[in-house]
């Protein structure tokens, strides 16, 4: 019967979840490790896909991108110490699914639980608590990852040392990532105890999150039309895992089980510009009153808390066809005040409003090419067009100018200039793929765009 | 407890997504294919997914005098029985070598025939349980595009419908599966309508409520009712002209 054969390959049509931009590329779904190696044979540089979640290039390649689905199964869980070994594949709504109402939680989890455990530590995530527990590296035990040679290598800490810290954070441009081991935390209750404060403009948002160090989870979302002495002002989010002590009593009985929340599908593309200064305007008016309304205390489930844009399936879509890009970028500690004011002013001139306009402390670098570092990251996005790469172009140049640095999972635009002037890293990541042979296996669009 | 549902064909996408599919409810798995380690990962995914006893078995499906022994070896025999084996290469170079004719109709219809009926004597005996076989809308007529897969799966569809009425009044269930086309490993890289085209889910999904409600025969996507019927339906001296 059937050898085993790399697998055909089929043309397709792939994006990121910006929609932007649209590349057609030879895709495979490898069922099996030596599928996979039979398609690295063949010398062409592959890129690794997992769930389709990184805004921009990062994941398609024209020659050959390696469809990541196939492996999602769990290997294995250890119930004393909450490590969890999973294929590169598994959704981490999986993952949520299963394991919150067992008392388990994901040590760190980005915004959006629609992620592959490999496109995770590709892009080393971080969330809400980074300022307290680090981006994904810090959970994560060991990786195993196939490389150039059709090797595959366990990485830790403590083994294969330098490529567990290229890996983690590397964008899928040092192999591709089968499984791994990371912890999940236990808690006590599937609730979030969650304190909504206001501020008023971009002084008191940076005030709040410094009186905040030691609370758990923190987020603000901006208005980033507001302007002059509301330049900045938002809506913090503050969070913790509630204990079953401290949940009302209707919730205490089952205190693992959240209500299902209603899913909705975005049906079809709005058309282009239904996104525009008047609408997102009128949407944050509406949405900065209605929480000055909710502002306190409250109890929130997992689900909204974490994941807010998740329920509405296909969000993207509001964007219209001609898609959206993300903008983030991360401003030391130094300069964050100031920063933060040039970027929110650039956008607030423009009137180019962005619908999800969010601010987060981080704490400390961690992997070798891991987006985070301390200071303070700002994520905006624009629906695309000619205009918004103007402002785009200038917001990059304020980050470069206040030494801060930009997200590869949700860039769409950076040039390989630019990028080096904010990041010097990016040579010596350049010289070990190079060294290392990992540019003739290893490649995506956006990989060739920057020239890494 | 329940007696286990038993897999034939294992690691392929359907195989798989029926596995997840009864798990789900609490059934233990048993799940038998040629390459047996291949299956050990599906064993831990479904232990920690769903907390139910799985084990794992080789089964040869073209090895048919193995077949019994096969049966014999399992630890527990099975209440439900599902055949998902199926093998389809490209028709020209089937055309072209003999033996891989002779594999794909040996694998479509000789071997699961035979492991089904060995396990029909055991359930008639028993006076219950379940066998379902995977056939195909592609064995209701052939056609020149896969023929020798088709009339294998012709045969087997044949087989099950005999196999039914004999069982009819012992209690045991025999359910035909037409999924139509299925987003598998097998018709990758194959341009597939949407509109026609399952996920491995579906089938299973299809499995689980069609032995609940005791069936004999379903299409996966119904429309494909439809469209069988009227392919059925075109004389043959048009449908010999057609390229369908």
């Amino acid at each position: 019967m059937s050898s085993p054969m790399a697998p055909r390959g089929s043309l397709k049509t792939l994006c990121g979840w910006g929609r932007y931009p649209v590349q057609t590329c030879h895709v495979y779904c490898p069922r099996s490790e030596s599928e996979m190696i039979q398609l690295l044979k063949r010398g062409l540089p592959l890129i690794a896909r997992g769930n389709g979640r990184a805004y921009g290039d990062s994941a398609l390649n024209r020659e050959a991108t390696l469809q990541m689905r196939h492996f999602n199964r769990l290997l294995g869980f250890n119930p004393q110490t909450g490590q969890l070994i999973a294929e590169a594949g598994v959704l981490l709504a999986e993952i949520l699914e299963i394991f919150v109402p067992r008392g388990w939680f994901p040590l760190v989890t980005p915004g959006t639980k629609f992620v592959t455990v490999g496109g995770m530590i590709a892009a080393d995530v971080h969330g809400k608590n980074h300022h307290k527990e680090g981006s994904f590296v810090r959970s994560l035990d060991w990786l195993d990852l196939l490389t150039s040679e059709g090797q595959i290598y366990r990485c830790s800490p403590s083994e294969n040392r330098d490529l567990f810290y290229w890996t983690v954070g590397g964008m899928g441009l040092t192999g591709v990532i089968l499984r791994a081991a990371f912890r999940l935390r236990p808690i006590e209750t599937a609730w979030i105890r969650q304190t909504i404060r206001i501020a008023k403009n971009l002084d008191e948002v940076i005030d709040l999150f410094e009186a905040a160090q030691d609370v758990t989870y923190s987020v603000a979302w901006i208005d980033c039309l507001a302007s002059g002495s509301r330049l900045g002002r938002s809506v913090v989010m503050l969070g913790e895992h509630a204990t079953r002590e401290e949940l009302p009593t209707k919730y205490r009985q089952r205190p693992l089980r959240t209500p299902q929340r209603r899913k909705i599908s975005i049906p079809l593309d709005f058309p282009n510009g239904a996104l525009n200064a008047l609408t997102v305007g009128t949407f944050n008016q509406l949405y900065f009153l209605n929480s000055q309304r909710k502002a306190g205390q409250s109890f929130v489930d997992w689900d909204t808390f974490f994941y807010p844009l998740d329920s509405l399936l296909g969000w993207n879509r509001i964007y219209g066809r001609r898609g959206f890009v993300q903008f983030q970028c991360v401003l030391p500690l130094s300069t964050a005040r100031e920063g933060l004011s040039a970027l929110l002013h650039c956008t607030s001139a423009a009137g180019a409003g962005s619908f999800l306009a969010v601010l987060k402390k981080l704490g400390d670098q961690q992997g070798y090419f891991s987006f985070p570092m301390a200071g303070y990251t700002l994520a905006l996005d624009f629906p695309m067009s000619q205009r918004t790469l103007k402002v785009l172009d200038q917001l990059e140049e304020i980050t470069l100018q206040y030494g801060g640095r930009f997200y590869l999972a949700k860039d769409s635009h950076l040039t390989p200039l630019r990028l080096r002037q904010s990041d010097c890293r990016v040579e010596t990541f350049v010289k070990v793929r190079n060294a290392q042979q990992w540019t003739v296996n290893f490649a995506s669009e956006q990989s060739k765009r920057l020239r890494l | 407890m329940t007696a286990p549902v038993l897999i034939l064909g294992a690691t392929s996408d359907m195989g798989r997504a029926i596995a997840q599919r009864f798990a789900a409810q609490g059934y233990p798995i048993q799940l038998a294919a040629r390459q047996v380690s291949r299956l050990e990962r599906d064993k831990a995914d479904l232990a920690i997914r769903y907390g139910v006893p799985v084990s794992v078995h080789e089964f040869d499906v073209l090895a048919v005098e193995t077949h019994a022994a096969f049966i014999q070896q399992l630890p527990m025999q099975p209440a439900i029985v599902i055949c998902v084996v199926g093998f389809m290469p490209a028709q020209k170079v089937c055309e072209q070598d003999c033996s891989l004719a002779l594999d794909v109709m040996r694998t479509n219809y000789e071997g699961p025939a035979v492991i089904l009926s060995l396990f029909a004597n055991l359930f008639e005996q028993r006076g219950f349980g379940t066998l379902v076989g995977i056939s195909s809308v592609a064995g209701e007529r052939g056609r020149a595009s896969n023929y020798f897969y088709g009339s294998g799966k012709a045969g087997f569809t044949a087989f099950l419908s005999g196999l039914r009425q004999r069982l009819a009044k012992s209690g045991v269930q025999v359910l035909t599966v037409l999924p139509g086309y299925v987003n598998t490993r097998m018709t990758e890289g194959m341009k597939l309508p949407p509109l026609l085209t399952a996920e491995p889910k579906e089938v299973a999904n299809a499995i689980f409520a069609a032995i609940e409600k005791k069936k004999d025969v379903i299409y996966v996507r119904p429309i494909w009712r439809w469209i069988m019927l009227l392919i059925r339906w075109i004389p043959e001296p048009l449908f010999k002209r057609l390229s369908l």
